[in-house]
């Protein structure tokens, strides 16, 4: 039998032209659910009017990212036991950093703009990829397989980042990734992109970004490794041996 | 001359498909979703891009759909897709059984395929069950479900159609006769309901097909029938493992980004707004996914959740055919405005979107013919990047 908490679903309010507020709903739950699940539930016999976004349900397609507890979060792989107990409350709010298309649901195109901009690779050779365990020596045959890029490109870094609170022009952790993943010298148009005010030197290594990743990406690490490789082609560049 | 307007209902891979092959015919479509893209069915797809291996025997019809649009996704939408193959292997004598009605059958259903000694298999994948008796690789893949739609629905924005999501159809305009002109649908973002009216509407909703059909006071023909994914926290294989049998539960492993997708189940239901996960099914896909690669069982669970297949024609769960079905409700009601698409398989969603607008251009008298086969998609973010 599977054990049920009682728990208050908080959730964040708001519709076109009109003030936000919370609305709380008694839930029964199963602690091992996860927090979409109850988000679901809530829309499924409480209230049809919430909305939010959701499909893979296994953090694959990025799109149910919240704020869960203050904490941005994947809500369809955190577990309800993971972020509150028995009797207590779970809230859930928007994003920040995007415009709020109602209630939960938030609009963000600005980021896709920037994915875009950096022309993030969202299928690479598994050789590429950094993985856990990598063999010491790939085969060579194995570069012919592909397979989806980490970067859910769900924006939760974009939203516990606390310098795009201040600088909505800032390119971000998940673009500044992007463009680190690929490379500067491989791809080296992107330098212009990236070595400019609102590029790679804004950051100021909060590494929220990093501690909020659902997919292995640490944006945070690859942000310092870009600056390194900004600096390299510099200081090759000044010497001629560009 | 305006361009004939089409709305569509629903924002899966049947309706964002449909969009774009309309919209590329020349309609003007208006696609309305009660959520955003992919929240039901074809967000909570396996992923898996189906080479027809798992039909051929049975369903053979599905089975040449499959591969043959196989194939066309992987020239227009690379984006989305892990392209690495797949392989059927047996473990058991019944499986040994099944191989030799296997190669018949994806010979006759143009299925490549190509049998492997154990020690060939296991050094292309050497995570699945070193007693692997034979094994065949076959044309599998992988994809990003939302991706898939967003690049269709992207694409589809370019040619001019229009999106409507958090929007819910309250009911159907009717010209008096019963026959269908629009919809009035709920803007669930500002709380306002409008009415838009239309030359003919496309009931696109899959699994909810019933739901607006019964509107119209008909029936309609779906009947949806849920089933398990378990994805598990490592990856394990670079290609689709399916067991070599006909087909039954937890018998695929999927490979996707860093995870193992174990599915599925099949058991009908009726309401599936929400469908509850039963924990047996979970210990069930545990079983019969560290068959196939034993060490699934030191794999934690990252997400479990429940899809409901919108499975067309008589019969039940396995037994119904995996192919689609539209109807245009002139022909079997009298009720002319209404064409319902359902049925198929997320491999299918453009074949299925160019019998859709068929029937749709033969009703508006549009003979623009179909370029979708032909068409590259444009970039997922399109959707997003593109004013509606």
């Amino acid at each position: 039998m599977a054990e049920t908490w009682k728990i208050t679903l908080r959730v964040y309010r708001q519709k076109e032209n009109q003030e936000s507020h919370f609305d709380d709903f008694q839930m029964d739950v199963n602690p091992d659910e996860y927090v979409l699940d109850a988000v679901e539930r809530a829309w499924a016999f409480h209230d049809r009017s919430i909305c939010f976004r959701h499909a893979c349900h296994h953090s694959t397609c990025g799109a149910c990212g919240m704020r869960v507890n203050g904490v941005e979060k994947l809500t369809c792989i955190t577990s309800i036991r993971d972020v509150t107990h028995n009797g207590a409350t779970l809230k859930v709010e928007p994003l920040r950093n995007f415009p709020v298309v109602s209630d939960l649901a938030v609009d963000m195109g600005s980021f896709y703009r920037k994915m875009e901009a950096v022309g993030a690779r969202p299928v690479l050779p598994v050789t590429e990829a950094e993985i856990e365990n990598p063999p010491s020596k790939w085969d060579p045959d194995d570069s012919q397989y592909l397979r989806l890029s980490d970067c859910l490109e769900c924006g939760l870094c974009m939203s516990a980042c606390p310098i795009m609170a201040t600088t909505p022009e800032y390119l971000g952790p998940a673009p500044l990734a992007a463009a680190q993943d690929q490379g500067l010298r491989r791809k080296p148009e992107l330098l212009s992109i990236v070595d400019c005010e609102d590029g790679v030197w804004r950051c100021h290594s909060a590494f929220e970004c990093t501690a909020v990743c659902p997919s292995f990406v640490d944006p945070g690490r690859r942000i310092m490794n870009l600056r390194t490789q900004v600096v390299d082609i510099k200081l090759r560049k000044l010497f001629g041996k560009a | 001359m305006t361009k004939p307007h089409v709305i569509i209902i629903g924002a899966g891979f049947t309706g964002v498909a449909t969009a774009h092959d309309l919209a590329l015919r020349g309609c003007e479509v208006t696609v309305v979703e009660r959520g955003d893209l992919c929240n039901g069915t074809s967000g909570r797809t396996h992923g898996l891009l189906h080479s027809g291996g798992r039909y051929a025997v049975k369903d053979k019809e599905s089975a040449v759909e499959c591969i043959d649009e196989n194939m066309i996704l992987r020239k227009i939408v690379p984006q989305v897709i892990e392209p690495n193959g797949g392989l059927f292997i047996a473990l058991d004598e019944s499986d040994l059984a099944y191989a030799e009605q296997f190669i018949e059958s994806c010979q006759e259903c143009h299925i490549p395929l190509e049998e492997l000694k154990p020690s060939q298999a296991l050094k292309l994948e050497p995570n699945i069950n070193p007693n692997v008796l034979v094994a065949f690789t076959i044309p599998d893949g992988t994809f990003d479900p939302l991706r898939l739609a967003l690049a269709f629905a992207g694409t589809a924005k370019h040619y001019g159609a229009k999106f409507h999501t958090f929007t819910e159809v309250e009911s159907l305009l009717t010209d008096g006769a019963g026959n269908i002109k629009g919809i009035k649908a709920l803007n669930r973002a500002s709380g306002r309901s409008e009415e838009m009216r239309a030359d003919v509407v496309v009931n696109a909703t899959g699994a909810w097909a019933g739901h607006i059909t019964a509107m119209a006071g008909l029936d309609a023909p779906v009947k949806p029938t849920p089933g398990i994914m378990v994805a598990y926290n490592q990856r394990f294989v670079q290609r689709a493992i399916n067991r070599l049998n006909a087909p039954g539960d937890g018998d695929i492993v999927l490979p996707q980004r860093r995870m193992a997708v174990v599915g599925t189940t099949s058991f009908d239901a009726e309401d599936v707004d929400y469908i509850p996960v039963v924990d047996d099914q979970i210990k069930l896909m545990l079983e019969r996914g560290s068959e196939l690669i034993p060490a699934i069982r030191s794999a934690k669970p990252r997400g479990i959740f429940m899809a409901a297949r919108p499975l067309v024609g008589g019969g039940s769960g396995r037994s119904i055919a995996r192919t689609f079905k539209c109807y245009d409700h002139k022909e079997t009601h009298n009720v002319d405005g209404l064409v319902t698409i359902t049925g198929g398989k997320a491999t299918t969603l453009r074949a299925m979107a160019e019998k859709t607008a068929d029937v749709v251009c033969a009703k508006l008298t549009i003979t623009t013919s179909c370029v979708t086969k032909e068409t590259p998609l444009l970039s997922y973010r399109s959707y997003y990047t593109t004013p509606n």
